[in-house]
């Protein structure tokens, strides 16, 4: 809708600059925390413009032992960490959710629609509900401090089932008889039609669940002990907290940069899919 | 050699059949059209020679052989799906060369065949774009490029026309005609669609309500419909019935008119009359009276009803008419062009 109306005009402009300002002035103040040494960073009034010890921060931050005077793991490393656990979280719950929505469309079986609804109430009981018991779990397969006891409990997903499902269900149906007529089995209709088909919202999904998985705190922050498992999120809060000294600020906030780097880079390279995957409906 | 045989075929979803022991034998290279209203069981039939739909009682036949609990790859048949059924990500070459890969067939031997039946369907130019970029027609003849590539025994046509624009359609009608009888292929084709059964079938399977009215040439169809059903879904504009008494080779119409048959029989009977059979005769004992007029140019349909009654009758008198509304036509009909058929039953009375 175009109107010509200075005062809508200007009042709209406001709010949006408004809301940009209120988003990038933490995200700025984090970039330039990074560029000043401890002692500026404690001095007020704090800092609104770079200074010069970016390179100086970001070398002591990636690959010494980060803050002086704890035993924290490199933030490297923590990257590292962060990186592996966010895509076998992502990948592990595509692949999980591919799947079983392929049986819930595609095979007649007993109860199917039980175990459709099964997989739905699932949506009640995230992680940070069943943290107790789901630890006793992973405790007890010695999966503590190691990736697969960070990714897996967290694998399991209502929405992305609910969603593959929700795109099978608008392939036509001729596809599937096309490709039986064409004498290819299950298996072979997944990988060649039903994937290709899906592809953009996988690319959707994919993002969604990259940030959600680099963004867990609270299930590393439980099951990690060993310093070398550390995950970055968790580690910002650590560092904040470390102990009878006051907060290094540039540290902190270089590691608050390099954190948002990755969900950054994820969404600009899958922009296009990301997009596509959620408005696209025809097949 | 395949020849399709139907045997005593039944099929029910839960209680309700909606298949009742069709039986029907089709000989190797015949070009057989399933026709019916929409809900008269024709693509379930259809369904069920592919594979797509299981059998619930008697069986079917393909070249010999029972192929009840064969899936639809392993009946050596192959299928063009009325949306066409493209797969959307692939190119028109992938889609064709698809079914032949899966069957692990030699790349050259692939290539050759897609080479080939691309040049019978003139598509050659379009072999690297994907479907979305081709239009209803082309996309159309992707899809029988890709069951002719099968080189299969059967061909299954499911309503494929019904997706063109009306010219398109007669096109796309004469060409797979032609492509059939060029390749000799056993062919099953449903449309609910009467011209398209009249043009294209060797002979008409007439499906109604889940029973098979009438099997025949499509002139056995029209000569001698085996029923009023019959009789009304074949032929355009559709015949004209009405009630009548019969007595000594007349017929006896409601409003008096006296009509000579051919037919020995005696008592009421519904008359048949395909307008197009009605002639122009100043004494005719069919007497008129003009509701609408359509004119088609090479001939004018004249709608009205039957003088004195509520019957209504239609009448194709030939080149162009200027008849008034309410004013009066008469006609005659020769007997041997009449059609009698029992009024309780709508089965075609013996001459």
């Amino acid at each position: 809708m175009v109107e010509n109306r200075p005062l809508t005009a200007f009042l709209t402009h406001l709010v949006l600059i408004l809301g940009v300002i209120a988003i990038a002035l933490p995200v700025w103040i984090t970039f330039v925390a990074s560029t000043h040494d401890e002692l500026r960073m404690n001095q007020a009034p704090l800092p609104l413009w770079p200074g010069d010890y970016f390179l100086v921060n970001m070398k002591q931050t990636l690959f010494g032992s980060g803050l002086s005077g704890t035993e924290s793991a490199p933030v490297w490393l923590m990257l590292l960490n962060s990186l592996a656990m966010a895509l076998m979280i992502s990948t592990g719950k595509i692949a999980i959710s591919l799947l079983s929505a392929f049986a819930i469309v595609y095979f007649k079986f007993p109860f199917r629609m039980g175990f459709f609804w099964m997989i739905f109430i699932t949506l009640m009981l995230p992680v940070e509900v069943r943290i107790l018991p789901t630890f006793e779990v992973v405790a007890n397969l010695g999966m503590l401090n190691s990736y697969w006891g960070l990714s897996i409990p967290l694998i399991a997903s209502a929405t992305a089932t609910f969603m593959f499902r929700q795109v099978f269900l608008t392939v036509p149906d001729e596809l599937l008889e096309s490709a039986r007529i064409d004498g290819a089995g299950p298996l072979r209709f997944f990988f060649d039609i039903l994937l290709p088909l899906s592809r953009t919202n996988i690319a959707a999904l994919f993002v969604i669940l990259f940030i959600f998985g680099w963004n867990q705190y609270l299930w590393p922050l439980l099951i990690t002990t060993d310093t070398s498992m550390t995950t970055i999120v968790m580690s910002i809060k650590q560092m904040l907290e470390a102990a009878e000294q006051s907060p290094q600020w540039n540290i902190i906030m270089t590691t608050a940069l390099l954190a948002m780097i990755p969900p950054v880079f994820v969404v600009i390279a899958m922009q296009k899919l990301f997009v596509q995957g959620l408005t696209e409906t025809d097949k | 050699m395949a020849e399709i045989q139907l045997k005593d075929l039944v099929k029910s979803y839960g209680p309700t059949e909606v298949l009742h022991h069709i039986e029907g034998d089709i000989k190797d290279g015949e070009f057989i059209v399933i026709v019916g209203p929409s809900g008269c069981g024709k693509s379930t039939l259809l369904r069920m020679v592919a594979g797509l739909e299981s059998v619930t009682s008697g069986e079917i036949a393909i070249g010999g052989r029972r192929v009840n609990e064969l899936e639809p790859s392993a009946r050596d048949i192959a299928m063009v799906f009325q949306n066409y059924a493209l797969y959307p990500h692939m190119s028109v070459r992938q889609n064709m060369a698809y079914g032949l890969k899966i069957r692990k067939l030699p790349k050259d031997e692939i290539d050759r065949r897609v080479e080939e039946a691309a040049e019978i369907l003139e598509i050659k130019q379009y072999l690297d774009r994907k479907p979305r970029q081709l239009s209803g027609g082309q996309r159309q003849r992707v899809a029988m490029g890709r069951a002719i590539v099968r080189d299969p025994q059967v061909f299954l046509f499911d309503e494929p026309l019904s997706n063109l624009d009306a010219k398109l359609r007669v096109q796309m009608r004469l060409e797979i005609r032609k492509l059939q009888q060029r390749l000799g292929v056993t062919s099953i084709y449903v449309t609910h669609d009467q011209v398209e059964a009249m043009t294209l079938g060797d002979r008409l399977m007439v499906l109604n309500g889940g029973y098979v009215e009438q099997f025949g040439t499509p002139i056995e169809l029209y000569d001698r419909p085996a029923s009023v059903f019959v009789a009304g879904f074949i032929g355009s504009p559709s015949m004209n019935f009405l009630p009548v008494e019969i007595s000594t080779g007349h017929a006896t119409l409601p409003g008096g008119g006296l009509l000579p048959v051919a037919s020995t029989h005696a008592g009421t009977a519904t008359l048949g009359l395909r307008p197009e059979h009605l002639n122009q005769d100043e004494n005719g004992p069919l007497a008129i009276e003009v509701d609408m007029l359509e004119q088609l140019g090479a001939s004018t349909l004249i709608h009205g009803r039957l003088h004195g009654t509520g019957h209504s009758i239609t009448a194709s008198v030939p080149g162009h008419a200027n008849d008034g509304i309410g004013s009066i036509r008469r006609f005659s009909a020769a007997p041997e062009l009449t059609h009698l058929f029992d009024s309780v039953s709508g089965k075609r009375l013996a001459d």
